[in-house]
C-alpha cells in the first residue's frame, strides 16, 4: 500500500523528487520507509542523516528528523547524534562515492566502533550529481567522464569492507530484489550495532548512457540476472563466476555496542569523586 | 565561603569553564598543543553524564560535535593549526545551518606541521576567512588563564545566543602556562541556553519569532521532525536556490552578528587617556605589550595599549575613534602580519600603522617592542 | 629576595622539574602572591636537557616567560652547560655537586650541594631529588612560607608518597641551612 507509505512517511510538499527517470533511488528509499513501517518505529526518534550526492537528497523527502550534511561526513555527524542521544534510531543514507571515497575513513571507524547506526549505501557505481565521473566502485574498464579511456582503478566491495572493519551486520542486495532489500534493512535496524546494507543501484542517465548499458529496464534486468547469493556463488565453478556479482548476508554477529559501553562507563563512575 | 583559588593551565581552565557552563559533548582529534582539552574532557565528562569521543580525524571531530549540538547538548571541539585547516568546511556548515558550537584553536607555528610545540598567532585570518563564502565570525582571544576561563563561558553563551560556531583563539603560551585563577561559584556564572520552540505554536525551524535574534532550536528526537541542510534554505529548513531567498538568508546570517556588535565585542584599553602612541596586541602578545608600555612610560613616553578581546568582529568603531588622536600605531602579533591589515582598514588615514611580528616559535620580548616604538618615534 | 623573582629549573626529562616548578608556583599562590609556571615543550618526553620556569611576584605578572633568571637550578651536567650561565649577576646558581662548572663565567652566587645524593642516600629515593631541590630553593630564598610549601607538595605528589616527600623537603631545608 504505497499510498499510505507516502502519506505517513514522506514530506509530500517536497515531492516530486529530483531524481532522473529510471533512477533506482526511489525504490531504495521506499524500501527503507517500508522497513521502518513494518518495524513500527517511532517517527520522532528516527533520524536520517546523509552526505552529498543524488541519494543523499532522500532525507529531504522523509518525514523524520533529517540531516543533510557535508560530502562524505554523514557517518561522523551521525556518530555525534547517536552518542549524544542514544534513543535516536539513526539511519545513514549515502552513495558509493560519499561513503567509500571522501567518507571512507568514517565508514571504517564507525564500523570498528560498532556504534548502533544503520547505513544504507545506494551504490550506482558513478558520481551522478556531478555528471558521471568514476567512483571507487566503478568497475575496471568501465567508462566515466573522468575515465574517458576506460577506468584503470579496481573497485571496492563496500559490504566486505564494512564487514572487515567491524560491522556486525553487513549485507548486499539490489534495487531489483526489493523484498530482500526490505528484509535486510529491517535486520540492519534491529541489529544493535553497526549495520551496512548495500543496494546495488542503477544510474541510466550517466553510467548507463556512458557504458551503453541500455534502458533502465535493461539495467534492472542486469541486476536480476547477474547478482547471485554468496552461498550459491561459492559453489559455482570458476568459469561460471565470470561477470557475476554477489549478494546476501556477509556478516551477522553480536558484539558490544559503542553507546551502550559509554553509558555503562558513566554508570560505573556514578557516586565516584569527580 | 572561602575563595576557590587555584594554579591552573590555560587548557585546564577552558575545560573547567566549559563544564560549568554546561558543555556535555566533546568530539575531537588529538593535536598538540590542544591535547589537554581532549584528555580532560575524556576524564571529566562522564561524571557529568556527558559524552566524549575521540574521532578518526579532525573533520569527523567537528562533524560529530555538530551532531551532538543538534541532539541538544552544548558541544565543543578543539584543535590547533593543521586541524583548524581541516575543520574549515564544517565550520561553514555550522554557520549556514546555525548550529551552536565552540571551537577552540590553541595556535601553534605554521604553515603545515610547522612548529607543533611552539606558540604562534598565525590563524587570525584563517579564523575569519578559512571557510568559503560570506559569513560572520565570532572569535575571542584570551591573554591569560583566568581570561581563558571567562572567555570559554562567553564563547558558549554567544554560540547559544546567536546560534553560530564561536572560536576561542588561544595559543601555546596561554594554553600551557599555569597561572593563578579564582574559580567562581556556579551561581556567579551567567549561563545562556538556546531558546526552544514555543509550545503549542507551529514550528518552522528557521523562522525567527518576533523579538528573537535567531530561529528557535528544537533538538532531534523531541518530536519536531525537521530538516537541516548545508544548502541555502528557507524558513521551513528545506533547500531553496532562489536568489531572493539566498539574499534573505545571508542577510540574516550577517545581521544577527552585525546588528549586535555592542553585545559581542569586548576590548581592553590600557593607559590610552593621554597616549600619543598606541600598541595594538591581543592574546598572549598583549602581555609583552603591556610590559613594554610600562617600561616606556617610565621613560616618559606617552604610549598605551588597545587589546581586542573579541578579535572578530573587530572592535572597529572604538578603535577608529581612538585613532583620531593617535599619530602612530604599532601592531604586535606572533605572525608576519595578519591583524595589522584589519587595523589599517579600520584607522585608514588617521594614524600611521606599523607592525612587529615573528613566526619562528619565539615570543616577542618587551625589549623588542620598546625598541620598535623608539625607532618609529 | 626581590618582589619579582624569576626561576629556571633545569635537568633531564623525568627528574620531575616540571612538578617542582608547579609546586613552587602553587605555594606562592597559597602565600597570596602571583605566580606563573611554564615550560618548554619538545617532542621527547624523557632525557635531554629540560627546563621548567617559574615567576613569582607581588605584582601582576605581564610577560609570562623568564627573561633574566634570579635563580637557576641545574641537576645534570648537560643542563648546567646549557643554562648555568643564564643566571643574572645578582642571582643564585644552585648546582648538584656532581656538576663541573666552567670557571670562565660570572655565575652570581654559586651553591654547589649534593642534591641527588641527599635524595638517594638520606631520603632513600633519588626520584625525590626534585622535592629536595624545592626545599632547598624555598629555604634559600625565603620567598614562601614553609607551611604553604608543604601544602603544595602534598597536594601535588602521588597518594602514598607523602611521608617520603615530606622527608625530602626537610632534607632540602637542611641542605640550605648548611650553606647559609
Amino acid at each position: 500500500m504505497s499510498s499510505t507509505l507516502i502519506s505517513n512517511y514522506f514530506r509530500e510538499a517536497n515531492l516530486p523528487h529530483i531524481w532522473c527517470p529510471g533512477c533506482s533511488n526511489g525504490i531504495v528509499t521506499r524500501a527503507l520507509v517500508k522497513a521502518i513501517d513494518e518495524l513500527g518505529l517511532d517517527k520522532n526518534k528516527v533520524t536520517v542523516v546523509s552526505g552529498i550526492g543524488c541519494s543523499s537528497r532522500a532525507p529531504g523527502y522523509l518525514d523524520f528528523n533529517t540531516l543533510h550534511t557535508t560530502h562524505g561526513r554523514a557517518l561522523a555527524f551521525a556518530t555525534g547524534l547517536k552518542l549524544a542521544n542514544p534513543d535516536l534510531e539513526v539511519i545513514v543514507i549515502t552513495g558509493d562515492g560519499d561513503v567509500s571515497a571522501i567518507g571512507g575513513n568514517h565508514l571504517i571507524h564507525a564500523a570498528r566502533r560498532n556504534i548502533n547506526i544503520t547505513t544504507i549505501v545506494f551504490n550506482n557505481n558513478i558520481y551522478g550529481m556531478t555528471g558521471g565521473q568514476y567512483s571507487p566502485t566503478t568497475p575496471t574498464h568501465a567508462l566515466g567522464t573522468t575515465a574517458p579511456h576506460g577506468n584503470i582503478d579496481k573497485p571496492f566491495d563496500i559490504t566486505q569492507l564494512a564487514a572487515a572493519a567491524g560491522a556486525t551486520y553487513a549485507a548486499r542486495t539490489t534495487s531489483y530484489h526489493v523484498n530482500q532489500l526490505i528484509k535486510y534493512i529491517k535486520k540492519g535496524i534491529e541489529n544493535k550495532g553497526f549495520s551496512l546494507i548495500e543496494a546495488a543501484s542503477i544510474c541510466p542517465t550517466y553510467y548507463g548512457r556512458k557504458n551503453k548499458s541500455g534502458s533502465a529496464v535493461k539495467m534492472m534486468e542486469f541486476l536480476r540476472d547477474n547478482y547471485i547469493d554468496i552461498k550459491a556463488y561459492d559453489k559455482l565453478p570458476d568459469d561460471k563466476k565470470i561477470g557475476k556479482e554477489t549478494m546476501g548476508e556477509f556478516k551477522e554477529i553480536t558484539l558490544p555496542e559503542y553507546t551502550d559501553e559509554y553509558l555503562r562507563l558513566i554508570e560505573n563512575l556514578k557516586g565516584a569523586e569527580k | 565561603m572561602s575563595k576557590n583559588i587555584k594554579l591552573m593551565q590555560g587548557n585546564e581552565a577552558c575545560i573547567e569553564a566549559a563544564l560549568m557552563v554546561g558543555m556535555r559533548f566533546y568530539a575531537g582529534y588529538p593535536i598538540t598543543p590542544s591535547t589537554e582539552l581532549a584528555e580532560l574532557s575524556a576524564e571529566k565528562l562522564p561524571y557529568y553524564g556527558g559524552k566524549f569521543i575521540q574521532m578518526e580525524d579532525e573533520i569527523a571531530g567537528i562533524a560529530a560535535a555538530i551532531g551532538g549540538s543538534l541532539a541538544g547538548l552544548k558541544s565543543m571541539t578543539a584543535t590547533s593549526g593543521p586541524g583548524f585547516s581541516l575543520k574549515q568546511e564544517n565550520i561553514g556548515y555550522a554557520m549556514i545551518a546555525e548550529v551552536p558550537l565552540v571551537i577552540v584553536n590553541v595556535q601553534r607555528g605554521g604553515p603545515s606541521t610547522g612548529l607543533p610545540t611552539s606558540p604562534a598567532q598565525g590563524d587570525i585570518m584563517q579564523a575569519k576567512w578559512g571557510t568559503h563564502g560570506d559569513h560572520p565570525v565570532i572569535a575571542l582571544s584570551p591573554e591569560s588563564v583566568p581570561e581563558t576561563f571567562e572567555l570559554t563561558i562567553r564563547a558558549f553563551n554567544l554560540a547559544e545566543k546567536y546560534r553560530t560556531p564561536v572560536m576561542l583563539l588561544t595559543d601555546e603560551i596561554v594554553g600551557h602556562m599555569r597561572e593563578k585563577i579564582e574559580i567562581p561559584a556556579i551561581e556567579e556564572i551567567e549561563i545562556f541556553n538556546r531558546l526552544k520552540p514555543i509550545e503549542g505554536k507551529e514550528y518552522l525551524p528557521y523562522k525567527i519569532e518576533e523579538g528573537d535574534i535567531v530561529p528557535r532550536m528544537a533538538s532531534y528526537g523531541e518530536g519536531y521532525r525537521y530538516h537541516v541542510t548545508g544548502l541555502f534554505h528557507d524558513e521551513t529548513g528545506f533547500p531553496s536556490n532562489s536568489s531572493e531567498n539566498a539574499e534573505l538568508m545571508l542577510n540574516h546570517l550577517m545581521s544577527k552578528v552585525e546588528d549586535n556588535l555592542d553585545d559581542i565585542i569586548t576590548y581592553e584599553e590600557y593607559m590610552i587617556e593621554d597616549a600619543e602612541f598606541l600598541i595594538v596586541a591581543y592574546g598572549s602578545t598583549s602581555r609583552t605589550a603591556r610590559s613594554a608600555v610600562k617600561i616606556l612610560r617610565q621613560e616618559g613616553i606617552k604610549v598605551g595599549m588597545f587589546r581586542p578581546i573579541t578579535i572578530w568582529p573587530s572592535p572597529e568603531k572604538r578603535l577608529r575613534e581612538i585613532s583620531k588622536n593617535i599619530k602612530n600605531i604599532l601592531v604586535a602579533e606572533m605572525n608576519l602580519g595578519q591583524y595589522v591589515y584589519e587595523i589599517q582598514r579600520i584607522v585608514k588615514s588617521n594614524s600611521e600603522v606599523y607592525h612587529i611580528g615573528r613566526a619562528n616559535g619565539e615570543v616577542l620580548m618587551p625589549s623588542e617592542i620598546v625598541t620598535k616604538v623608539k625607532e618609529v618615534l | 629576595m626581590n618582589s619579582h623573582v624569576e626561576i629556571r629549573l633545569s635537568g633531564s626529562g623525568g627528574q620531575g622539574l616540571l612538578l617542582a616548578g608547579v609546586i613552587l608556583a602553587e605555594a606562592a599562590i597559597f602565600d597570596n602572591k602571583n605566580a606563573i609556571q611554564s615550560q618548554s615543550y619538545g617532542p621527547e618526553a624523557r632525557g635531554g636537557a629540560s627546563k621548567a620556569e617559574v615567576i613569582i611576584s607581588d605584582e601582576q605578572i605581564d610577560f609570562p616567560k623568564v627573561i633574566s633568571p634570579d635563580l637557576v637550578l641545574a641537576l645534570t651536567q648537560i643542563a648546567s652547560d646549557k643554562y648555568s650561565k643564564t643566571v643574572n649577576q645578582q642571582g643564585i646558581l644552585i648546582v648538584d655537586d656532581s656538576i663541573e662548572l666552567d670557571g670562565n663565567y660570572n655565575y652570581g652566587r654559586v651553591i654547589k650541594v649534593p642534591i641527588i645524593k641527599t635524595a638517594a642516600e638520606k631520603v632513600g629515593r633519588s626520584i625525590v631529588a626534585n622535592i629536595v631541590a624545592v626545599g632547598l630553593i624555598a629555604e634559600l630564598t625565603q620567598m614562601i612560607s614553609r607551611e604553604n610549601i608543604e601544602k603544595a607538595v602534598l597536594s601535588r605528589v602521588p597518594k602514598g608518597t607523602e611521608d617520603l616527600n615530606r622527608k625530602a623537603l626537610m632534607e632540602g631545608y637542611l641542605l640550605a641551612q648548611s650553606v647559609l
